[in-house]
């Protein structure tokens, strides 16, 4: 045992090693850095786990939902002047261009998530469809999508919208926590609690509820059970829209067409990781996600490893809990 | 449902506002790198061989009606501009050329591969086929150049490529391929040496991707680094978030960071590595050499340094402005290799060189000054004394160093 646990810092030669003096240096950077790119995570989970747990649909095309969003995020900063520099622009007129952006992203996603139930999975679901012919019909969107963008702006990511300087705002045991990750991770946060209120307040949210619980009785008691799943799907996209903000923040250069994919797989884990149909499990999740892809990457020497522990960790926590951290379906969710 | 967005809104305006304006003043603390920056001046002149093979040649060239030389390489797809800066190279030295010698005119092909090492195959076999065909430049990328290599040996068909770097395509055994530049087993060592020489890192750290020339061209690099290679690591195609990387390298403290790999990813890792403190110097390979990557890495690209087999045509005053007048346009990455690699299949044709088996053992036996450099082939159609470049980012402009190597 004591020599799995042998040092060795970099090794060519081993197949696998643990570096472990290297993950104790870097461990409370690889902690936050893996909060912010899991809260990005948990947003974006949000839309799978609504969607799963209304329709037991995996909505493969929730990663272009975000991806619109991202270029609208750089399309409209763009315009408004912003570029690869730092903007020189007053603190006031930054966090305006900032809000605006948000909120035509966060529009821009919600629209293609409701066009996208409209046109694939709507008439579907009056033909009574079987399920697999959904989630083709979802990767098949997804394709369309992706394309559709290829074709219009071309293979190349977009050139980088940089929003401001990331300042230093604190010091943690000798990690410098900079105003991006902070202002990510709150409004993620904040988010998050939103929607978790909505769907545990509000009257559209009790109707997701019993709609997810079992549609047929939701809709003998009067609930509009079309209305709910639009509603559901704008939310999902809603919460892209705000990843993708964030996400533009982090990595400036990061919008291209097949750019959502990978995040989209990702936050589709943490959906699963924290229990699907569950919207607090989706943040617990993406952060999970976040954090332990880091620690694997640095405990296993190389960055390749990220995804290979993040999933291996899926899997061995599904075998232990196959309903994921939080378990419970949204129905059930605690009303 | 809608004031509540709209409440969220409010509530990140005023968090963000409160983040960004409270610590507005702090200043960066959070630099954690303490290499002096060395500033090495762009060069605006380059030493061209004073003996130079020119196109034009002695003027009074005689050879039969019919002769054409093929590029074969992308004309569309996703590279395509590199192989219009090659072909647009090869252009001129072929108007030079028929324009001084009326007594030999030589016409041009092109065939399309899109760079696209599946679809090479067809535009290779219909090249090979056209009996017209005494010689071709190209193909430019290593991946199509592997897959089409004994299609051309067969045909004893010499083919001159201007900028696949793949040391392997040298090891195939085919007698008809050249290599017009140095390869990345070239590249590895002069880049290693530039790090540790001129830019003066103490401690190198050296990040690579999972292709095969970001694998190759690391594995020539690290070696040729030696104990100033203080860490490494590896990211994927496709990779965004380089946090964990960045956080090892901030703790190293390293003076320069060496990434091989392409720019897709090697400008959000550079813009990162910026927006997380780094202050050292960050040098990459031709694959990194683009304006895409100024484009995607924004402000963080002026700490960049480039390495590259290329030679910087723009500065060879005669080349630069013979290309201006035609394409209206500077000269491009491996322009001058491909205008060079003409000269040389051209020269051969002026010297009575007109079939494929005579003009295959000219480029063979070749021994001159082109405009680039010294063209002299070892057995396996490797150049004997290549160049590599430095190229820097000044005013968000890709400008040459000198030689490096």
């Amino acid at each position: 045992m004591l020599d799995l646990l042998l040092v060795h810092p970099v090794s060519a030669n081993d197949w696998i090693s643990f570096d472990i003096p290297s993950l104790i240096q870097n461990f409370w950077s690889a902690t936050f850095d893996g909060l912010t790119f899991g809260a990005i995570y948990g947003l974006i989970a949000v839309g799978y786990t609504l969607v799963y747990g209304v329709l037991n649909l995996i909505n493969f095309a929730h990663s272009e939902v975000f991806i619109v969003g991202a270029y609208a995020v750089v399309l409209v900063l763009s315009a408004l002047g912003f570029g690869p520099s730092v903007p020189n622009l007053p603190l006031s007129s930054i966090i305006l261009d900032l809000v605006l952006a948000l909120i035509l992203a966060m529009l821009a996603s919600a629209a293609t998530a409701f066009v996208l139930e409209r046109v694939a999975y709507r008439p579907l679901r009056k033909r009574n469809a079987p399920r697999l012919v959904f989630l083709i019909t979802a990767i098949g969107a997804s394709f369309a999508i992706q394309y559709t963008i290829f074709l219009v702006r071309g293979a190349n990511a977009e050139p980088a919208v940089t929003m401001f300087q990331a300042q230093p705002v604190f010091d943690v045991f000798g990690t410098i926590i900079n105003s991006q990750q902070i202002i990510i991770v709150i409004a993620a946060v904040i988010l998050m609690i939103l929607t978790d209120q909505f769907i545990r307040r509000t009257r559209a949210g009790r109707g997701i509820r019993a709609v997810a619980q079992d549609p047929d009785t939701a809709t003998l008691m009067g609930v509009n059970k079309e209305r709910i799943i639009i509603i559901t799907f704008v939310v999902g996209g809603i919460l892209a829209g705000a990843a993708a903000l964030f996400y533009v923040m982090l990595v400036p250069s990061g919008v291209q067409y097949n750019g959502g994919f990978v995040l989209g797989v990702k936050a589709f884990a943490a959906a699963v990781l924290g229990g699907i149909g569950n919207v607090r499990g989706a943040l617990l999740g993406g952060l999970l996600l976040g954090i332990i892809g880091n620690y694997g990457q640095i405990l296993l020497g190389d960055s390749q490893w990220t995804d290979v522990v993040a999933f291996v960790i899926l899997v061995l926590v599904l075998l232990v809990k196959p309903t994921g951290i939080l378990g419970t379906s949204l129905g059930r969710s605690r009303a | 449902m809608l004031k509540k967005k709209v409440l969220t809104s409010l509530a990140i305006a005023a968090a963000a506002g409160l983040l960004m304006s409270g610590c507005a003043n702090q200043g960066s603390t959070g630099t954690s790198t303490s290499a002096s920056k060395i500033d090495i001046p762009a060069i605006t002149t380059i030493q061209t061989p004073a003996n130079a093979v020119l196109p034009a040649g002695d003027g009074k060239a005689k050879c039969a009606a019919g002769l054409t030389l093929g590029y074969i390489g992308a004309e569309t797809g996703a590279n395509a501009q590199l192989g219009i800066n090659i072909y647009d190279g090869v252009q001129l030295a072929l108007d030079q050329h028929n324009k001084a010698n009326p007594g030999c005119q030589v016409g041009f092909k092109k065939f399309d591969t899109e760079g696209d090492p599946t679809k090479a195959t067809g535009p290779v076999t219909q090249a090979v086929n056209e009996a017209d065909i005494v010689g071709v430049v190209g193909l430019p990328f290593s991946g199509e150049s592997k897959a089409t290599g004994n299609i051309l040996e067969q045909k004893g068909l010499v083919h001159i490529t201007p900028s696949a770097t793949n040391p392997g395509l040298t090891t195939n055994g085919w007698t008809t391929f050249f290599r017009g530049l140095g390869n990345d087993a070239v590249q590895g060592p002069a880049a290693a040496k530039f790090v540790t020489g001129k830019l003066q890192a103490k401690k190198v750290y050296l990040v690579q991707d999972d292709s095969d020339y970001g694998i190759g061209l690391a594995a020539t690099t690290s070696k040729a680094l030696g104990s100033a290679l203080i860490g490494t690591d590896k990211v994927t195609t496709g990779q965004k978030d380089f946090s964990a990387v960045i956080s090892k390298i901030i703790n190293a403290k390293p003076d320069a960071v060496y990434y091989s790999g392409y720019y897709a990813e090697g400008a959000p890792f550079d813009q990162q590595l910026v927006t997380k403190g780094y202050t050292g110097t960050f040098v990459a390979p031709d694959g990194v050499k683009d304006d895409q990557f100024i484009k995607l890495a924004g402000n963080a690209s002026a700490n960049a340094y480039f390495t590259c087999p290329c030679i910087p045509g723009e500065l060879i005053p005669t080349f630069e402005s013979a290309y201006k007048t035609a394409f209206n346009l500077e000269p491009g990455t491996y322009s001058i290799e491909g205008y060079d690699a003409a000269t040389i299949l051209l020269s051969g044709i002026d010297a009575g060189k007109t079939t494929r088996a005579d003009l295959l053992a000219w480029v063979k036996s070749y021994d001159k000054d082109g405009l680039s450099k010294h063209y002299k082939w070892d057995s396996t159609g490797e150049l004997q004394a290549p160049t590599v470049y430095g190229y820097k980012v000044e005013n968000g402009k890709i400008v040459p160093i000198g030689t490096i190597g």
